[in-house]
This record gives structure tokens, sequence and C-alpha cells, in this order.
């Protein structure tokens, strides 16, 4: 539509602002707007187009979650310890998107380190779902997933490091992706789980997500653990909708106990419908390690993140704590203040994981564990070509309903962090609709695997899908 | 397994968190909660299997040791919360 100059990236980014002042006072998508600076980039976009340059991302709005470094832009990842930080470069997948010619319209909200999966950890407060406002719409990329779920942005960039990106996608009803791990340069990423951390996009289309994915992916030397693999052009293999000779495994153990009935229904019908476009599935799965995945990543995760988060010592940067009697108290001082509970919570598992006495016990067997679970991984995948499941049990709970119990938060986490563990690129695809008790219609996502760096069979099945469904097309009521 | 609150203000010293009695109490309870649940984990056989720490089947990453240029030390100095000309200022680490 740029392209054919039926409108301006200027009228789109003006048109994207006032979206955001008419919601956003309410769904809290945003932390920081740039403005000024967006329409600066949307007349330059307009002047490469009407020179006849740019590519697909020229003139698009996006938002970028605030755990990614913008160069001037102030980047705080949800926390109070980072409220005055502007960081002096930006993220590499910040860069790439900027050279592809997007419009940058903010940084968005999200879980505090996007260390939680309903956005209630931030310490700029928590972020409605589109869908039904009383209701969380799952983190940590809160921001990001309601800022394209609510019309606000086209695209965004969250960031998944247990399912932060898909488990959003499913709640808020739009297509979130993560790809394989070292695919995206983590080069500004503000550091949660490096082993596991990995940048997304969310789209309202599975076509505009391949897109995304393709502008921000590829080898990067600032990140020790970026592959050198050429990037696939996924957008232009989407495939014409037939699955016929595609290999679909149904993972029985993610379909867990307690999980919601409609949620179920929607997942089925999905897999169903690929039968009808052609695909081979098989229903009886197994990755028997899959219940130990919980276990396994909240170990991994906070450990790696008890290390990451010691430079938050109030000397370079963010919040400090100056009053004192020693430097090791205003230290303490400075992450008792400048942390959230969750935060705390999460490195003091971590520093008790690695701690002399038990590091054998927990980090070591929990690394242990993870190589079971990649290696049913990747015997599943010599007999078929990406596993469908649900991303989660449930469909989107309500505000406030699980702040208190960390543990059952964590076991939402169920059918997203296996992924993770494994490296493996995924998707959430919208399958349907669950009606809560309350009359609330809330969006069901469908989970599409596929092997390390073949994120274009991944993303050709979920467009087949997609298409077929239409799920996608549907919008909130706001 | 069950945490004592001596053992957990021992993990707060080592993360250099400082906690207040309302937290102690409460992470105690909640850590214990969440460690009871990694318990399963024991029960999983590992012998013999290799710990993974990353995905990616990369080891050392090497380059030139050539000199590059840098961040400018005033944008890097300009997030400082306290600072005396171009360097971070701290409060004495050591005893004097």
């Amino acid at each position: 539509m740029l392209r054919k100059r039926d409108v301006s990236s200027v009228e789109l980014t003006k048109a994207a602002f006032e979206r955001i002042r008419a919601l956003d006072g309410d769904i809290n998508a945003f932390l920081t707007l740039t403005e000024d600076k967006a329409l600066e980039q949307a007349k330059a976009a307009d002047a490469a187009l009407a020179a006849g340059h740019g590519g697909p991302l020229t003139g698009i709005p996006g938002a970028i979650k605030d755990v990614m470094c913008t160069e001037g832009v102030r980047t705080t990842a949800g926390s109070k310890i980072l409220e005055p930080f502007v960081p002096p470069y930006d993220a590499n997948a910040v860069t790439l998107l900027k050279e592809a010619g997007f419009v940058m319209l903010g940084k968005t909200n999200m879980d505090e380190f996007a260390m939680g999966s309903s956005g209630e950890n931030s310490a700029y407060g928590a972020t409605q779902n589109p869908w039904a406002r009383d209701r969380v719409p799952g983190g940590s990329s809160s921001g990001s997933v309601a800022a394209v779920a609510a019309g606000m942005a086209c695209f965004s960039l969250g960031s998944d490091t247990g399912g932060s990106i898909r488990q959003p996608a499913a709640f808020s009803g739009v297509v979130g992706m993560k790809p394989t791990y070292g695919r995206v340069s983590r080069y500004g990423l503000i550091a949660f789980a490096s082993s596991l951390d990995q940048i997304g996009p969310f789209a309202r289309s599975v076509k505009d997500a391949a897109l995304v994915f393709e502008a921000i992916a590829g080898h990067d030397s600032r990140d020790s653990t970026s592959a050198e693999m050429p990037v696939p052009e996924v957008a232009s293999m989407l495939g014409d909708g037939d699955l016929k000779g595609v290999r679909v495994g149904v993972p029985r153990e993610y379909f867990v106990e307690g999980m919601d009935s409609q949620v179920r229904e929607s997942v089925t019908a999905a897999v169903n419908q690929m039968i009808s476009l052609g695909a081979e599935v098989d229903w009886e799965v197994s990755l028997p390690s899959t219940p130990h995945a919980v276990a396994v990543y909240y170990i991994i995760a906070p450990s790696e993140a008890s290390a990451n988060l010691a430079r938050y010592d109030g000397v370079k940067y963010g919040f400090a704590y100056q009053d004192g009697e020693s430097m090791w108290e205003n230290m303490e001082k400075t992450r008792q203040i400048g942390f959230g509970a969750e935060v705390k919570r999460r490195i003091m598992l971590g520093t008790y994981a690695l701690s002399a006495g038990y590091y054998d016990a927990y980090y070591l067997k929990a690394q242990k564990v993870r190589t079971l679970i990649r290696r049913e991984f990747d015997a599943a995948f010599e007999n078929y070509d990406v596993l469908v499941c649900p991303v989660t049990p449930t469909p989107a709970f309500k505000i406030g309903e699980k702040v208190d119990d960390p543990l059952t938060m964590y076991l939402n986490d169920v059918c997203t962090i296996p992924v993770n563990i494994a490296g493996l690129p995924g998707i959430s695809v919208p399958c349907g609709f669950a009606s809560a008790e309350d009359g609330a219609r809330l969006p069901v996502g469908l989970q599409i695997i596929a092997k390390p760096f073949d994120e274009a069979t991944m993303f050709r099945v979920a467009h087949a899908y997609e298409q077929a469904s239409g799920f996608s097309l549907e919008r909130p009521p706001l | 397994m069950s945490l004592t609150r001596e053992q957990v203000l021992h993990i707060a010293r080592l993360a250099r968190v400082g906690v207040d009695d309302e937290e102690v109490d409460r992470f105690a309870h909640q850590l214990s909660h969440i460690l009871e649940y990694f318990e399963r984990l024991s029960a999983v056989e590992t012998t013999d299997v290799p710990p993974t720490a990353h995905t990616m089947p990369l080891h050392n990453i090497w380059r030139e040791d050539e000199p590059e240029p840098c961040l400018d030390p005033k944008a890097v100095l300009a997030n400082a919360p306290h600072r005396e000309g171009d360097l971070f200022r701290v409060r004495a680490i050591l005893d004097e």
C-alpha cells in the first residue's frame, strides 16, 4: 500500500499516534513514545519510496520492546533500576530495522527484565489485554503484543526466553514468532538468560512476521552465539496453502492435565484443518521428558539471570542508592529498591542453584535433562517436518489472579518452555476463541515448532493454516 | 526442601540484594515451594548424559586482536549516577 502510494508513511505514522493517544492511556502498551523521530523517519521513508527505493518495511510503523537498547532513547527493561538509562548504542535488531527503513513509534511495556508471563511484573504498571481489558495480554512482551493487537503498531519486536513472544501472541490473538537460538543477534538485548533469549516479531499475519524475521535475522560477530548461516527468504517461500506431504506430529504431552477444554478443541480443530490441506498427521507423538521442562527452565534461567543481573550495582548506570555507610550497603540498597519482587526471587533462586554444594544437584542436573529434551526433539524431527501443539493450557487470565503464587504462574509456561530449552524455532498463530465464564471472547493460539534453522517450513505451515482458517483477520472490540 | 530464614539471608548476601524481614519470610516460603517442585528432576536418569550449556554447536569464536573504535567515553559516562571527570565515582571498596 505504501509502495503504491495510496497512503504515505507520514499519514500512517500520524494515524498510529492518534490510535495510541486514544487507547494507550488505559492499555498501557508504551513506556516511551518517540513521535518526533518517528515523523522524521516517516518523511525519509516517503522520500525513499517516491524515488523508487525501499523494501517491504520502509515506512512501516513498529514498536520495540523496552529490553532492546535504542541509541538516545530511554531503555528501562520494565525496571525501576534502569529508569534513567539512555543507551549509547542500538541493539543489532534495531539497527537492522532502521536499515530496512522502519518507523519507530516507541518502546513497549514488559515484565521487569522479561521475567513474567503476564506483564504484571512491570515497574510501570500492568498492560491490558485488548480483547478483555480486565485480563493480562500475556508476558513478558506485554506491551509489544498489545500494541499490535490494538492496532497501534503494524508490527513489534519482543524477546522470548521461555515463551515471552508466543504466549502473549496466543493470549492476544496475533502472530508471534521465536526464531532458532542463534538466528537473531542478541547484541544490545538486555540479557536475562543468555542461553535461551531470542528476539522475534509480533505481527497481524504470518507473512508480516516472516518479513520482519528476514529483516532482523543473520550473523553478527558481536554476539558469540550468532549463527553463521544464510537466512532464507522465508516470506517468498510461504507457498500456495497446500500442505500435501508435510509430516505433522502432535506431541501428546502438550495436552496437559487441567487444560481448558476449549483450547483443546481449538487446537484439535486446527490440526484437522491441516489434514484437509493435505498434511499427514500423527496424533501419537511422545516427547516423554516434556513434564520436566518447567523445572529445568526455572533452574537454568534464574541461574543465568543471577549472573547477568550482577551488573546492576549502581555504579555505571541506572538507579543508585547513595546514602549508605559503605559501598556494600549502597549496592545492596540499590538492588533492594531497584528490583521488583519477581526479579529478586529469581536472582535468589539462581544464586542458590549455583552456590557451593547445590550446583550439581540443581544446575548440572538441569543441564543434563536439557540434553534429554533436545534429543527427544531431534529424534521426533527425523519423522516429522513440524510439531503442532497448544501454546498455553488456558486462555488469558485476569489481572491479579496469579500474582501471589509464583509456581502456578510458572506452570502456565509448560508448552512454550521446551522450545527454548532445545533452541528451536516456534510460532503462535491464532486458531480460535474460548468463551470465558464472564462472557469474554478470548483468543487461542496454535504452536508450530520446527527443526533448528528451518523457519521456512514453520512459516509455510503457519501461513497455509492461517489462510485456510482466517482467525488472524479477527480484531478485538475496541 | 525447606529454606530457613538464615539460608535466605545468606543467599541474599551472596546476591548482594538487600531484604527486609517481611521479604525474608515471604522468600523462605516461596523459594521452598519452588525448590520442592525441582525435586522431581532427581528421579530422572541422567547417568552418562552430557550437560547442555546452550544449543548452538559452537565452541570458541576467534577474531584477530586488532584495535577497533569503541564507544565514546562521554556517551558512556553520561549514564553514570556519580562521576568525577571521566571516571565513575564509587565509595571506598577497601578498608583504610
